[in-house]
């Protein structure tokens, strides 16, 4: 027996992104659906072998690193793919654009006339307080008013079957290459539902991250010399450092081998003598840049860079100091910001945020642990967080006792009804697996964002967690166009 | 290139040579033992102290037995030289440069450093030990086969052979003293019967170099002129003279490489001038120490030159 999408269980109240009721496929999802009905359960399996030796052969990996021990773990796929229609797609993305547009207009203003403080929009204390506000960065010019190069995004669709923005992730996000890598493995497991169905290509990023990378040169030039700044292989996303170097032809480098010369300028060390350097995708937090200005112990950065970058003699991408609209707190007036710098309605909603500096939101917040998510502001990586409905008493009791101390560091929202997707379990039976999307979104002169994204999905049963380090997988993101269907 | 991907290129080779030439050390030793009369003891510390390892040994171990100096040399990770460590260095150093090395590498590298996991207790009792090295010669063989077929003759490219040459210099005058040190324990051995021919040979037979030994000496199997082929012959790879000449066209390919050349031409004549009077004993075992001295030197010059991290004082390339 193959895949029986009438005994497909849906889950109440969630929506599901290719199944509308059992049987019954959403009209992007159909082609599939139908194909994947009419393989056996050989085939199948087969596709699925084919998918783990494809990941093991291209060396598709992500980093554990315990024990001092680098321990790679093949890349967790997936091989039903997540739809999305073209005409939804259209608008999500340019919501995002949207979003980043003013994110950045933000940025610039806070580290120029801080406006938008002064006119009442976003409280000062949100500022002052902000770990990721660098004094440091006051009165920089970044080319275009360019802070965030770089956005990932992340996306879900609540039981309503609307988009939501959950986090803007200005700092490093990283993904990108798993997206890449994923329809890749796509392409050789199933090749023959390309033919049939509409799926428009992901494969123009790196190239569009190469121009607009090189559209922050300092020196008018045909080649500006590019490189992306690494921690190093112990980072756990230095596959994709490599990978990204290597699509681009940019060198990966590492703080050692950079330097900053008596000219405020960035050399890096070759073997024929020092090369200055251009632009700099740096991987590596603001904190670690250069030891002169930031964290002194770093051995990460490049001392003097911060020099040489306010000089305009070298580009940061993403500026220092973006990370401080990265902040749940900041995210919470997102949409008055659109409003402020774009005077345009958000296209793309914000979940709902209790902001518990405020007396009343933080009563309400207090009251209601057990149906909430209390998220710390600046945490990434979905670090130090209360999930309500899975916690004890004892846990919400500690919560409640860290939102008093440190109100402005917590932010609630509703627990949402992440959507669903067939995910396949054992030989032959798909199941709903909740997910959530990252897309990557450019900016310089003009802006990017990638077709789709990286779709992350909760390989466990009911789980919300798709963190790859925490049992999640992941997924090719198909954005599909079902006006212009193939013969 | 990146400095420090030229420098992880060029110990990656190194590292590779170095696996090889420990596991055909081994095999010397081990071939030894079948020729030599019953009564001979033959001291297997000598291979510590050859590879100066003398200090790192007695941090682990207080007997320098057979089965000690075995599992020092291949298996043990504190020993950074060992077989084990060794590989471990090259996964690290292939890790991060598979962009300019034929990606293939990794996996015969991975299938290596598996295979001597495994099969590491192979390697210290003596009953398959010689399949146990022969495996490991034979898979270093098939990655620099790759090498050889696959790369283009870039930076990339010099590097490597810069590292495997120097590795190779430095290995091939261990392993005469190695032979010189077994030939002055046995020289007053009245069973040593022979004790001469029977440790060059192997030394030969160990580095494929008994046919063009023939060839190229013309005579029987001898101190003097065992040694002169070793050291100086122009055709035979591991000779110490024909590695520091593929140093030296390795090194005009490269930017900035005058002082290597002329380190490299320093060297060789100073080379020469040990196959001048060749006396099997305490003396010739100090110059082939001072001969290691000298690579080591060059090793150091090539690191200034090419990997220095601290590069204030290079200019500015063009």
């Amino acid at each position: 027996m193959a895949i029986d999408w009438k005994k497909y269980e849906l889950s109440e109240g969630f929506y599901d992104e290719l199944i509308s009721s059992p049987g019954n496929a959403r009209t992007p999802a159909r082609q599939l659906a139908n194909y994947l009905g009419g393989l056996s359960d050989d085939e199948i399996q087969s596709r699925n072998i084919a998918a783990e030796s494809t990941i093991k052969d291209m060396g598709v990996s992500f980093t554990v690193y315990s024990e001092g021990e680098n321990i790679d773990r093949a890349w967790p796929f997936d091989i039903i793919p997540r739809i999305i229609s073209s005409a939804q797609w259209e608008k999500t993305s340019a919501g995002l654009r949207q979003r980043l547009k003013a994110l950045n207009m933000f940025i610039d203003d806070l580290y120029h006339e801080q406006n938008v403080i002064k006119d009442g929009i976003v409280p000062e204390f949100v500022l002052k307080q902000s770990p990721n506000y660098r004094p440091e960065c006051v009165g920089v010019n970044p080319r275009f008013g360019v802070w965030a190069h770089i956005c990932g995004t992340d996306i879900v669709r609540d039981g309503d079957g609307q988009f939501y923005v959950l986090e803007d992730n200005l700092r490093v996000p990283s993904g990108v290459s798993y997206m890449l890598e994923n329809r890749s493995i796509m392409k050789r497991v199933l090749p023959e539902i390309f033919e049939k169905v509409s799926i428009a290509p992901v494969g123009d990023y790196p190239e569009a991250l190469f121009n607009m990378l090189a559209s922050l040169s300092p020196r008018e030039s045909d080649s500006p010399v590019i490189v992306v700044l690494t921690p190093g292989i112990y980072n756990s996303a230095y596959f994709e450092h490599a990978f990204l170097a290597q699509r681009m032809g940019a060198e990966l480098v590492e703080g050692s081998d950079l330097l900053v010369g008596d000219d405020e300028c960035v050399y890096m060390k070759t073997i024929a003598g020092l090369e200055r350097v251009d632009v700099i995708y740096r991987r590596i937090d603001d904190m670690f840049l250069d030891p002169e200005v930031f964290n002194p112990e770093s051995q990460l950065g490049v001392p003097g860079l911060m020099r040489a970058w306010r000089k305009g003699n070298v580009a940061l991408a993403n500026a220092p100091g973006a990370g401080v609209a990265d902040d749940k707190v900041v995210y919470a007036y997102v949409p008055a910001i659109i409003r402020y710098y774009l005077n345009e309605e958000p296209l793309i909603p914000n979940v709902e945020t209790f902001l518990c500096y405020d007396d009343e939101q933080r009563e309400y917040v207090l009251n209601n642990l057990d149906k909430l998510v209390v998220k710390p502001a600046n945490e990434s990586g979905g670090y130090g967080m209360l999930v309500g409905p899975h916690s004890t008493k004892k846990e919400r009791e500690a919560f409640a006792e860290l939102i008093k101390a440190d109100p402005r560091n917590y932010i609630a929202q509703p627990t949402l009804a992440l959507s669903t997707a067939p995910t396949l379990v054992g030989r032959n039976k798909a199941e709903p697996r909740h997910l959530d999307l990252r897309p990557f979104i450019l900016q310089a002169k003009d802006s990017y964002v990638t077709t789709g994204g990286l779709t992350r999905v909760a390989m466990k049963k009911g789980s919300l967690v798709v963190n790859s380090s925490q049992g999640g997988g992941s997924k090719d993101t198909w954005i599909v166009d079902t006006t212009a269907g193939k013969s | 290139m990146l400095s420090k991907v030229a420098e992880r290129v060029y110990w990656a080779a190194r590292y590779l040579e170095r696996i090889e030439s420990t596991a055909r050390l081994l095999t010397i030793y081990d071939q030894l033992l079948f020729d030599m009369p019953k009564q001979i003891n033959l001291g297997w510390y000598n291979l510590i102290v050859i590879n100066s390892l003398e200090e790192d040994f007695s941090e682990r171990y207080s007997v320098q037995d057979e089965r000690n100096v075995v599992k020092f040399l291949l298996g043990d990770a504190t020993n950074p030289g060992s077989v084990f460590s060794s590989l471990k260095a090259i996964r690290e150093n292939i890790r991060t440069t598979r962009d300019v090395i034929p990606g293939d590498t990794w996996e015969l590298v991975n299938e290596l450093s598996q295979y001597v996991q495994e099969n590491l207790t192979q390697g210290i009792n003596r009953s398959n030990r010689h399949e146990f090295l022969d495996y490991i010669i034979r898979s270093c063989q098939q990655i620099i086969g790759l090498w050889q077929v696959s790369m283009p003759r870039d930076v990339a490219w010099e590097m490597l052979q810069l590292g495997q040459n120097l590795e190779r210099a430095d290995m091939t005058t261990r392993n005469l003293d190695a032979a010189v040190a077994a030939i002055m324990q046995l020289q007053d051995d009245e069973f040593a019967v022979n004790s001469h021919q029977i440790i060059w040979g192997n030394v030969l037979r160990s580095v494929n170099a008994d046919q063009p030994y023939r060839r190229a000496m013309r005579q029987s199997v001898k101190d003097k002129p065992v040694i002169k082929f070793l050291v100086s012959d122009t055709q035979f790879p591991r000779s110490i003279a024909f590695c520091l000449q593929e140093m030296k066209d390795a090194a005009k390919a490269l930017p900035r490489s005058e002082k290597i050349i002329a380190d490299v031409e320093a060297l060789n004549k100073s080379v020469l001038a040990v196959t001048k009077n060749i006396e099997v004993g305490q003396a010739f075992r100090d110059e082939l120490n001072e001969l290691q001295i000298a690579v080591q030197h060059l090793h150091f010059q090539i690191s200034t030159t090419w990997f220095l991290t601290d590069h204030k004082q290079f200019a500015v390339a063009q």
